[in-house]
């Protein structure tokens, strides 16, 4: 199987002042496509960035990403922007739905940008695969957090993407919601075939992806598999 | 296509959470729009109604005026001409009411033939008018007789003449509610000039010649051919053509102004738009985080949103538009006093469409500055909110800055400086102002920091901290108040030096009593009438009429037909009115040159002075020869002097002044000031003057005074009026520009009352935050206006500006005072709700 995500010696560093932070310290690994992927670590251990470097949301200071064959640093940032809308899904802690749309508009923008033909039909089958179809017309702020994050979900995958970067996608809801969102996830991930990249500190969750790393402090202090 | 119709989608679904905000920043060039479209079509009825009403208010085809009686030749020519002739001779004098035995001065008009053809003398009754002349009848203005309590069929004398008032004049060509009042008119028959015993050399008298065409078309041929000969004589000539002209500057420069005036209403309208597009901009950081995370380009997002912008800046204008238009209506009412015309109400496109053009320009021009930022919103923020891309500098950012100076640069220019150099240190003024107020801000969040009170307690030192921490609107409420209260100020501030400079300043040995027309040979009588009623004589001038006809051996004809010759073709119309005298007067002090070679002693050329601003106006300088001709007999003089006059003292202050010694035998009358304490004094006197000398005019200050003071009250309301409009927009974008920070405050303020916090201490951060603010923006403001006023004053007025406290004191409390209270009311709303529903409720 060929790779979709290629981490080559990734370091970030953050200068403050006279002080340099190092974030992230000659991270590499490489992912399959199609594969469940877990990073795992306490908080501050560079999670976060390790994810937004992958998603060619910021550069590195070293090393590179390589997304899907596309080399990120080679890349302007409306090209980044053209492949994150192309192969890359997204889920956040905090949901991020654009709070002045309803949940059917925010699912549509990601095929909107792409001028995906049948945008609102495919929103509202991906509403209801979500179990939100009666909610269509609501704005994130008339929603639960257990609901918003299923909106983001219906979102991420509304363009096929193929690869999901989840950023501790339970991280603001209780556990009996946890559950539903994160079996949301993996079934509709199986569906769309689509390779996970799922960033938590709960190691339960991290337990049913195929690989987990382990960061601690920048650095990859463990990097095991899975037995399904 | 199908990405524009996107993108117009997009910014209708985001818009619809925030167009009320949306709206309160297209508020603030409404008011703005409206006064432009309101002065401009103003302006436009007001050259249309000039164009329709030139012919009545000159009352013919062709006014030919002369200070001097007609040579005979000239009387031939305007024989020959044909049509309809009128002849009248005006001049001013005092009049004398039997019934009441009142005396005042006023303009005497003799009048044969029936001018006027256009329009009419319009008189109670009405047939007075075309009567009078068959008998010895006289028509009196309406107030003069209403003000001696005389009515039609009493009598009034003239001179040495009784007439009959046969009507009351109400309205005549050319006549204003002001000229009315400072010499009411008072027609009589021509053929009973002469035995008035008015007419005596020296008097200041107006020859006018009325010519009605058969054939109207034929004015600007014939005048063609006589215009060398009549100009030759110093005959002025008014066509309907040069009416139209002259009129239409005179009031271009009135709407000049007040476009100004609501230009810089517009202005403080653009700081409003940017300041609030600016914060809406913030609020939207997040969501154009998120659209550029799932693919939008950058351009993309800013089109979402200038699409916004155009639509609010659209809606925006025509209501501003249909406001001005309407506004219109108002003007005529605020003006008739000025006007010599009736001002028609109708609705000007070209006004319309500038308003809104203009509107739309500056909306998208100043939204610009804080939009094009959304083009570089870095996707990182999604993950970690806050997160601001380094800070490199977007060169189409500049392009906009460029764009925007020439744009106020342009507008200026085109909106009443009507002078490139002065529009573009007038855009620098702004441009200075602007940076000066963000030093000052930059200045103050980093001395905050700095020298933090850490000891001050919890209350205060949140408030000062919310100045300088993430997310604050420092730098945006202290420019975009500071620049509104500099704006006001300036306004305000530079009306009352202009009030200043127009007041006569009124000392208590200041004379009230001008006694003017005094023959030669009346001087000593005068002065012993004045002695013998205990009245003091302040000054005893006498005066010479005369013309120019030469400086440095060109002529007026020179001066129009070579361009290369600066001097004004007004410096050789006008009557100069000169003194002699061989030493200087108190409200004068020598600039330039010697008075000493104003002296005759042993010389042969005659060395003149001069006012020092007239003569930069007329471009003269020491040493030139200037040939005057006085009633007849050419004199060459050369400037010998500057003096720099005092001109607001009552005095009797000349811009020529002549050595002793050349003009004593010229014809002349002379000038008697006094002071008069009663006004049952003053009434006798004046009585007695007029019934032993007729010829004699007198002058009345105290009436004067409250005349011009009533004219002044009727300026100051038009500029009021018209800074109203400045005041207004400067208060809404002041309280957008709070009402939008609210939403920065909010998360903090629900954060503190989460935690326990109760509504006093919220109320009172936000009370004390709003106080620095507003302090901090109108200290700036005001030292800018200062500075610019005394600018102004100094360059542009040729005076010295002296702020009083009080005005500054107002303009600080005020507006310290109303940022204040919006802060306070804005907190008031998020107070309100339980912090649970604002948390919930989109920020
Ligand atoms: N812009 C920044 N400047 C300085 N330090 C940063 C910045 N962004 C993140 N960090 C630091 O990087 C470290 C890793 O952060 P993060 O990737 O968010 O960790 P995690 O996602 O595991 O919680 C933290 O110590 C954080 O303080
Ligand atoms: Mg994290």
């Amino acid at each position: 199987m060929s790779s979709i995500l290629d981490v080559h010696n990734l370091t970030k560093t953050y200068k403050n002042g006279s002080n340099t932070l190092t974030v992230l310290d000659e991270v590499s690994f490489t992912i399959e496509k199609g594969a469940t992927f877990a990073i795992v670590g306490p908080s501050g251990s560079g999670k976060t960035t390790l994810l937004g470097l992958c998603a060619g949301l910021d550069r590195p200071t070293t090393g590179w990403v390589s997304l899907d064959g596309h080399e990120l640093h080679k890349l302007n940032e409306d090209q980044r922007a053209a492949l994150r809308n192309q192969t890359v899904g997204f889920i956040f802690q905090n949901f991020q739905l654009i709070p002045t749309l309803t949940a059917l508009e925010n699912v549509m923008v990601p095929m909107e940008l792409n001028k995906t033909a049948g945008a609102k039909s495919k929103a509202m089958d991906l509403l209801a695969k979500v179990g939100l179809a009666e909610r269509h017309h609501h704005y994130p702020t008339q929603l639960s957090g257990g609901e918003q994050q299923r909106v983001s979900l219906a979102r991420a995958f509304s363009n096929h993407p193929k690869i999901l970067f989840a950023d501790e996608p339970t991280g603001n809801l209780d556990e009996e919601t946890s559950e539903k969102v994160v079996n949301l996830i993996f079934d509709l991930n199986k569906e769309a075939g689509t390779t996970l990249v799922l960033v938590t500190h709960d190691l339960e969750l991290a337990q049913r992806t195929q690989r987990v790393i382990r960061l601690k402090g920048g650095k990859i202090v463990a990097d095991q598999l899975n037995v399904a | 296509m199908k990405d524009f119709t996107w993108l117009l989608k997009m910014a209708w679904r985001d818009s619809r959470r925030s167009r009320s905000r949306l709206f309160l920043f297209i508020s603030s060039i409404i008011l703005g729009v409206a006064a432009l479209v309101a002065i401009q079509t103003f302006s436009d009825n007001l050259q249309q109604d000039i164009d329709e009403q030139a012919r009545t208010i000159i009352g013919a085809d062709l006014v030919l005026n002369s200070n001097r009686q007609f040579p005979p030749d000239i009387v031939a020519i305007m024989d020959s001409i044909g049509g309809e002739q009128s002849s009248q001779v005006s001049f001013a004098s005092m009049v004398f009411f039997p019934k009441s035995q009142g005396t005042r001065l006023v303009e005497v008009r003799a009048i044969k033939g029936n001018f006027p053809y256009y329009g009419e003398i319009d008189t109670d009754p009405s047939q007075a008018s075309r009567q009078f002349q068959d008998s010895k009848q006289a028509l009196v203005d309406r107030t003069l007789l209403l003000q001696f309590s005389s009515n039609t069929g009493d009598s009034i004398r003239v001179g040495d003449l009784g007439f009959g008032i046969s009507g009351s004049v109400l309205d005549a060509p050319s006549q204003t509610g002001i000229t009315a009042t400072v010499a009411p008119p008072v027609y009589i028959p021509l053929q009973y000039l002469e035995s008035t015993g008015l007419i005596k050399k020296g008097s200041r008298i107006r020859y006018s010649r009325f010519i009605k065409f058969d054939d109207p078309s034929q004015v600007g041929a014939v005048m063609e051919a006589v215009r060398p000969r009549l100009e030759k004589e110093d005959i002025d000539i008014d066509t309907v053509q040069s009416t139209k002209e002259d009129l239409g500057e005179t009031f271009g420069n009135l709407t000049k102004f007040l476009s100004f005036v609501a230009f810089a209403a517009l202005l403080l309208g653009c700081i409003g738009v940017a300041s609030s597009v600016h914060i809406y901009v913030k609020e939207k950081l997040d969501t154009v985080a998120v659209l550029r995370c799932i693919g939008a380009k950058g351009p993309q997002a800013l089109w979402i949103y200038l699409c916004q912008i155009i639509a609010m800046g659209l809606l925006g204008s025509v209501i501003g538009a249909a406001g001005g238009s309407a506004l219109q209506l108002l003007l005529p009412t605020v003006f008739s006093d000025f006007l010599p015309l009736d001002v028609s109400l109708s609705i000007s496109w070209q006004a319309i469409f500038n308003g809104i053009v203009i509107g739309l320009t500056i909306s998208i021009l100043f939204a610009l500055v804080p939009l094009i930022k959304v083009r570089r919103i870095s996707p990182l923020r999604v993950l970690r909110s806050g997160y601001e891309s380094a800070d490199d500098r977007d060169p189409l950012l500049w392009s906009i800055y460029v764009c925007i100076f020439g744009f106020v640069l342009a507008f200026s220019y085109w909106q009443g400086i009507g002078d490139w150099g002065d529009a573009f240190v007038f855009t620098l003024a702004l441009l200075a102002a602007f940076a000066i107020l963000s030093l000052v801000a930059k200045l103050i969040t980093w001395a905050i920091r700095k020298f933090f009170p850490t000891n001050w307690n919890f209350i205060w030192r949140q408030s000062l901290a919310n100045l300088y921490r993430p997310q604050n609107q420092t730098l945006i409420l202290i420019v975009s108040i500071g620049l509104g209260t500099a704006l006001i100020a300036t306004l305000y501030f530079v009306q009352q030096l202009l009030i200043s400079q127009v007041s006569f300043s009124s000392r208590g040995d200041q004379p009230n009593m001008v006694l003017f027309d005094i023959q030669t040979e009346q001087t000593a009588a005068v002065s012993q009438l004045a002695t013998a009623h205990d009245l003091p004589l302040i000054q005893e001038v006498p005066i010479v009429t005369m013309q120019l006809i030469e400086v440095n051996g060109h002529t007026k004809s020179d001066a129009v037909e070579d361009t290369t010759i600066a001097y004004p073709k007004w410096a050789f119309n006008r009557e100069y009115r000169v003194t002699y005298r061989n030493h200087l007067i108190d409200s004068e002090e020598l600039a330039e040159g010697t008075w000493d070679s104003t002296s005759m002693e042993n010389r042969d050329t005659i060395f003149i002075s001069m006012d020092q601003g007239f003569a930069e106006n007329m471009k003269v300088s020491l040493g030139d020869e200037l040939l005057f001709n006085v009633q007849g007999a050419p004199i060459k003089t050369v400037i010998g002097s500057f003096r720099k006059v005092e001109w607001n003292r009552v005095q009797t202050n000349f811009l020529v002044v002549f050595p002793k010694g050349i003009l004593e035998e010229a014809p002349q009358f002379h000038v008697l000031m006094t002071k008069v304490n009663s006004p049952e004094k003053s009434a006798d006197f004046q009585r007695e003057v007029v019934s032993q000398f007729p010829n004699i005019s007198i002058i009345d200050l105290n009436l004067i005074l409250s005349t011009v003071n009533e004219i002044l009250d009727k300026v100051a309301f038009v500029i009021r009026f018209m800074a109203l409009f400045s005041i207004l927009t400067g208060l809404i974008v002041l309280i957008s520009s709070v009402i939008i920070s609210k939403f920065q405050r909010i998360k903090e303020s629900v954060l503190l009352r989460t935690l326990g916090a109760q509504k006093k201490q919220i109320m009172a951060i936000n009370a004390l935050e709003y106080f620095f603010l507003g302090s901090l923006a109108s200290t700036v403001g005001l030292l800018l206006a200062l500075a610019s006023t005394w600018a102004l004053a100094y360059f542009s007025f040729d005076s010295t500006f002296v702020p009083s406290l009080w005005p500054l004191l107002m303009v600080y409390v005020i507006i310290t005072g109303v940022t204040m209270l919006i802060g306070l009311l804005n907190s008031k709303g998020v107070l309100s709700k339980p912090p649970l529903e604002v948390l919930r409720s989109e920020i």
